[in-house]
């Protein structure tokens, strides 16, 4: 945040009340190379025969983690205002559902 | 924007709009606008992965995921896509600390790779055509499938233009910290796109061929 880095300089706007202190470079570096493991989890876990019956849930767990990861830190939702989390996962859960009604209707129970 | 001088240092207040500074919430509305058009633009993209989940399997001759898709090749995509996110998250923290320069060359670098992307896609497409594939008249999964990553990639593209945008502005009128609001704008929306790929990845790349690899 620019007044936590110039204290003395800069009073802290409403926005920047707000919200939190963002993460380091350092941080950032960190959570890509967690980021990079995950993916190469992903693809190594694809090409287990014997991961196949639990692969969905598996990928599913990763994916989310990967997800979670990028809105949290780098769209800095873990620090900002709320509703900035409020609008995005409203869209999401909307969005969430729809692909699992359809997927339980077509394809899933009794498609 | 008033500027008061003590003995020793001038404090500087930012009454901008972006400041949160007569808004109604206390919070700068264009950040208020950009997550309220992620969550409509999760809707979108819900929509297009439903339409994949619920049609690929739903077969009439063609090719199927798992006789066309490329995982290897896929995976360095959705690796490059990745750290574009993590030099677009640079870039906005260089602004924040005031280092212009820095901001550029972490722009550039994210435009860049998701030029690389894009160079990827294509090259994904052409080859996915030439095998047979095509948006219309062949099967449900082409048509699902090219309109899923068809929409995902004129996002990746707007997004490079963007980026490119915020590049020649900072040439040209320059970009103070005072601004770094439009580059943290630009990045919620280049992160977006790299979360649906994310999804994308996971649910149609590594989820979808080996569903159609399973015996029935």
């Amino acid at each position: 945040m620019i007044y936590e880095e110039n204290p003395i300089h800069q009073i802290p706007t409403p926005t920047q009340m707000h919200e939190g202190s963002h993460p380091s470079a350092q941080k950032y570096i960190v959570i890509a190379v967690i980021l990079t493991i995950l993916t190469a989890v992903e693809v190594a876990v694809y090409y287990v025969e014997s991961l196949r019956p639990i692969l969905i849930p598996l990928l599913g767990i990763l994916g989310l983690s990967k997800f979670v990861l990028v809105v949290g830190y780098y769209m800095h939702l873990k620090f900002d205002p709320k509703l900035f989390t409020w609008l995005f996962v409203g869209g999401l859960v909307t969005a969430t559902a729809a692909l699992t009604g359809l997927w339980a209707l077509f394809n899933g129970w009794g498609g | 924007m008033a500027v008061h001088a003590t003995e020793t240092h001038a404090v500087h207040v930012d009454t901008s709009p972006d400041s949160g500074y007569g808004t109604t919430l206390g919070l700068s509305h264009r950040k208020l606008l950009m997550w309220a058009f992620l969550g409509s633009d999760c809707m979108f993209f819900g929509t297009l992965i439903s339409n994949f989940v619920v049609y690929y399997t739903r077969q009439q001759g063609g090719p199927n995921p798992a006789e066309i898709l490329n995982i290897p090749y896929t995976s360095v995509s959705a690796f490059v896509l990745l750290m574009s996110s993590l030099t677009m998250v640079l870039a906005l923290a260089a602004i924040q600390r005031g280092d212009e320069i820095g901001m550029r060359i972490w722009l550039i670098a994210t435009a860049s790779l998701g030029t690389v992307f894009l160079g990827g896609q294509y090259y994904e497409f052409t080859t996915f055509y030439s095998e047979g594939m095509k948006l219309t008249g062949v099967n449900l999964f082409s048509s699902a499938f090219f309109t899923l990553t068809g929409f995902h990639g004129a996002h990746v593209t707007i997004g490079v233009i963007w980026l490119l945008s915020l590049v020649v502005t900072s040439f040209v009128k320059g970009i103070g910290r005072e601004h770094s609001l439009n580059v943290e704008i630009a990045g919620l929306y280049w992160h977006f796109v790299d979360i649906v790929w994310i999804i994308i990845f996971g649910a149609v790349y590594l989820m979808g061929t080996a569903l159609a690899e399973a015996p029935k």
